[in-house]
């Protein structure tokens, strides 16, 4: 939501403390600091990842930014998860802010200068060329439907109807998505996340620490990350690879070996419609070209086989981008513990898994949560 | 016993708001909001480097370059000095033709900051002909008629073959835009 009352520092502030007090945890007890936020274009300061350090409770403390664009917020976890894992802290605080809506006159103008300069700036691309190209591809590899695909902003924006913090909850049909404006075919203006300012936090800690703060804790299992080339035309569009190599690196440690029976839930990185589909098959959950037949199936509904963005998602609560990419860590820690009220899934699910993707269409981040 | 006077609450910023925020309309936000405006003013003088800037030379002389390695055996454009996988020199720089198919497409009708364009631009990732495996680069795609989406559908698709339509010989610059956009190949099979 835009929040122009509020600066990155104040939502920060706010994210931190309410993860603090749910763990019940002070701050001083806190021994590191993990923050995710994306460009430092967005709000036009540099190296904003020191200025909003005071909002993430990370003065006077070991810290650390994560910064994998788009996957910043579930690489935050990742980056905190190291710090605990190799022992050297018992207790870290994860936080992830995006302000969005400060970038004038629309933030896409930070995105411009991902392109290279020599040879694809001179031809004018904006960020929403990269998605509607990858897009198409997709659908054409397949030989998937708008329709199919108009379906994912119809699900997810009707989950978010039950989402606290959610910009653009609704109840919508695919007609009224197929009837919002081409943005750039084949993507229309309701298959595109919003400009949103937001924070989301948790607080991690060592197995013998979370297990004297509180009866129920939620574990990482597995994380997983990688970068593809940033030579993107020389890249299969169709397929995210580098998707599917984070998963499978997160699947071992886990100790997954069927991850469409092992895994019950799954909150997908979706800015655009498409990428949940395409991201759902790259976490090798759904077949390849096949994720739009699963989703019209009911399969990844609330109350289907594999419920797939219960939060809403980003196109639903929206895309704070490294604050949405925590927040989805943060429905799994509900929906786990049985806590997430309208939104729970049935069930008792007992492992979850959250992605984000980001920078030149080249990274995927995967961490896979689950209670005993 | 008289009521003690009210304390002011020690700290009254920041509250607590409700987690929707504080939606505002753009007018508002620009309206009626207290903000800093600031404009940046950055230059920057790139370098082309070593072989982007063969590239160039090439498509100033209208030929596309790419390069071969000789351990995966790929041959990929844009050229790169060193191949990214096997993390080696390039071994060779090979003359590609000035035609390809069209690996994807998109029909855009917005600028950057949303405002509405008359005529969309057409992008597309060209797989240029003589790469292995296909692959190419961003360019747009030209000669094409109309501007509503089914009208230019009807005239493009993924797979078809195209060909670069280049600047004339002088008013080249060594530029990507040397090649003013990829346009289809009438009557030519993939």
């Amino acid at each position: 939501m835009r929040r122009a009352l509020e600066t990155g520092k104040e939502l920060s502030y706010y994210a931190a403390s309410q993860a603090l007090e749910t763990a019940g945890v002070r701050l001083k007890e806190i021994q590191a600091v993990v923050m995710a936020t994306a460009p430092d274009a967005f709000d036009g300061v540099h190296m904003k990842g020191d200025w909003l350090l005071d909002g993430a409770g990370a003065v006077r403390k070991p810290y650390l930014r994560a910064y994998v664009g788009g996957g910043s917020g579930v690489f935050s976890i990742i980056s905190g998860w190291t710090l605990v894992a190799s022992g050297l802290f018992d207790l870290v605080l994860v936080v992830a802010e995006e302000k969005m809506s400060s970038c004038q006159p629309h933030p896409q103008g930070a995105f411009l200068t991902i392109f290279d300069h020599t040879i694809e700036r001179p031809l004018g691309p904006n960020l929403l060329w990269i998605f509607s190209l990858e897009q198409h591809r997709y659908m054409a590899t397949y030989g998937i439907r708008n329709e199919d695909i108009a379906l994912v902003s119809v699900k997810n924006k009707r989950n978010a109807l039950d989402h606290p913090a959610a910009q653009v909850a609704a109840s919508l049909t695919v007609k009224d998505v197929l009837a919002s404006e081409v943005v750039a075919w084949p993507v229309h203006r309701l298959m595109v996340s919003p400009i949103s300012d937001g924070a989301a936090a948790i607080v991690l800690a060592s197995e013998h620490v979370a297990r004297r703060l509180c009866d129920k804790p939620v574990w990482v299992q597995g994380v997983g990350w990688s970068l593809d080339t940033s030579y993107w035309g020389n890249r299969d569009l169709a397929y995210p690879r580098y998707v599917e190599r984070a998963a499978r690196m997160a699947y071992e440690m886990a100790g997954i070996s069927e991850p469409r029976r092992q895994i019950h839930l799954a909150e997908p990185y979706d800015p655009f419609a498409y990428k949940e589909l395409h991201h759902l098959e790259g976490l090798q959950l759904a077949d390849r070209g096949k994720a739009p037949e699963d989703l019209a199936s009911g399969r990844f509904e609330r109350t289907g086989e594999l419920p797939t963005c219960p939060s809403g998602g980003l196109m639903g609560v929206g895309n704070p981008i490294a604050a949405a990419g925590l927040m989805k860590l943060c429905e799994l820690f509900w929906q786990l513990r049985g806590e997430a009220g309208a939104r729970q899934v049935p069930g008792n699910p007992e492992r979850g898994l959250a992605q984000a993707w980001g920078d030149l269409m080249q990274v995927g981040t995967v961490a896979v949560l689950g209670v005993d | 016993m008289a009521k003690p006077a009210r304390v002011p609450r020690p700290i009254d910023a920041p509250p607590r708001l409700p987690l929707r925020g504080s939606p505002l309309s753009d007018e508002e936000f620009r309206g009626e909001v207290s903000t800093t405006p600031w404009t940046p003013k950055l230059e920057y003088g790139w370098d082309a480097g070593i072989a982007i800037s063969r590239f160039l030379d090439g498509l100033k002389a209208g030929t596309i370059l790419g390069v071969r390695c000789n351990v995966c055996g790929r041959t990929v454009t844009p050229p790169r000095a060193f191949c990214e996988l096997d993390f080696k020199p390039m071994d060779a720089w090979v003359e590609l033709s000035g035609t390809g198919t069209i690996n994807t497409f998109s029909i855009c009708y917005i600028t950057w900051d949303m405002k509405p364009l008359r005529r969309p631009q057409i992008p597309a990732v060209i797989e240029i002909d003589g790469t292995t495996p296909r692959g190419g680069f961003l360019h747009h795609i030209g000669g094409v008629k109309g501007s509503s989406v089914e009208g230019i559908r009807k005239q493009l698709r993924v797979g078809m073959p195209v060909r670069a339509i280049w600047r004339k010989p002088d008013q080249r610059m060594g530029a990507i835009t040397d090649i003013l956009h990829f346009e289809p190949v009438k009557g030519r099979k993939r």
